[in-house]
């Protein structure tokens, strides 16, 4: 009796797992100093993605009405590898990509229209008061994954794989490194317009 | 004389045989029915979807704070934060976070990170209240817990 109930007592030790937490992480930007006048910000159009929600959860993508979240993942892609600027440095990082997604910068994208260079392009995602959490949660996914996708994209990693790297592990934080070199994540998060109340 | 000293040829030890079982029985009674001790959660959850998930590094790290409707009706139908076992207001916030950070060891404090459980129909004024707050308190590592979507 004693021997057994021994065995189930280490099989459940050794089968139960504490569920850890999973989610979305963000790092808000610091507070303003006040004592330092906020910096004028003059970016172009073509470098700035711009998301907007309304309070009554209607989205708005580059000023055009979109119902599917979905394609954002995509747009936003398109948007940060577009290299619209011809320069050095651009066709430097365009080498650091991987094969395909070169191919697929070289042929369909480097727009006049859209961004500069991975290091201009910002996305902008601003919502209202009134706006759903669950809205923008979905929209906060997609550019993540859009930007997951790029990274994991460039080291041959599906997009999961690249999240699940261990940044504790040198070979694994050096592949975390190289995939994020010279495209940041440029996620703004804009204070929300005080329409719709919460 | 011999009448007294007759001994009853009985043993007198109480059998030992069967004292692991009963210790094994009773460490599983009390696995089974104790519960870790969490707050009991006020407010409505239903936590939203996503597919971008990171997962936490440190738990000890971690603190936790919940916003949505009041499962109470007398509570109103306003999205309510919960810190603790209590309905709080935004700024409220300053302080449960310094409560928090001083439960971490000195250099760890700035690592801290606030992982907000959040009803799917909470709107964004009361998340940004709260940001707004952990901005102040200098706490920026935000995590928007969710659970798996998946896949079609």
């Amino acid at each position: 009796m004693a021997d057994i109930a021994f065995l189930l007592l280490i099989f459940f030790l050794v089968t139960t797992t504490i569920a850890s937490d999973k989610g979305i992480a963000l790092l808000l930007p610091p507070k303003p100093d006040p004592n330092i006048p906020p910096p004028e910000f003059i970016k172009n159009q073509r470098n700035i993605f711009k998301i907007l929600v309304n309070s009554s959860n209607k989205v708005l993508v580059e000023d055009e009405p979109l119902t599917d979240y979905s394609k954002i993942r995509i747009m936003v892609k398109d948007f940060v590898l577009n290299f619209g600027k011809i320069s050095a440095e651009n066709d430097q990082l365009i080498l650091t990509l991987s094969n395909s997604q070169q191919k697929y910068v070289r042929s369909s994208l480097r727009k006049s229209d859209s961004s500069d260079s991975p290091t201009e392009a910002v996305v902008s995602f601003k919502t209202d008061r009134g706006t759903n959490y669950d809205i923008y949660l979905a929209i906060l996914d997609e550019v993540m994954g859009a930007y997951n996708e790029i990274y994991g994209e460039r080291i041959g990693l599906t997009a999961e794989e690249f999240r699940n790297l261990d940044q504790k592990e040198p070979s694994q934080k050096s592949l975390y490194d190289l995939a994020r070199e010279g495209i940041p994540r440029n996620v703004s998060i804009a204070e929300p317009s005080k329409v719709g109340g919460n | 004389m011999g009448k007294f000293k007759k001994k009853a040829n009985v043993s007198q030890e109480i059998p030992t045989s069967s004292l692991p079982d009963v210790i094994f029985m009773l460490l599983f009674f009390f696995m089974v029915t104790t519960v870790i001790r969490e707050s009991d959660i006020l407010v409505q959850q239903r936590i939203p979807q996503a597919r971008e998930l990171n997962k936490l590094e440190r738990k000890s790290l971690v603190s936790y704070v919940y916003v949505g409707k009041p499962k109470k009706a007398d509570m109103g139908t306003e999205s309510r934060l919960q810190l603790n076992d209590v309905l709080a207001e935004p700024k409220d916030i300053r302080l449960f976070v310094e409560q928090e950070k001083s439960k971490l060891q000195e250099a760890e404090r700035d690592q801290i990170t606030i992982a907000m459980k959040v009803d799917r129909e909470v709107k964004m004024g009361i998340i940004v209240d709260i940001q707004q707050e952990l901005k102040e308190v200098n706490a920026r590592k935000v995590l928007y817990s969710t659970t798996k979507k998946i896949e079609m």
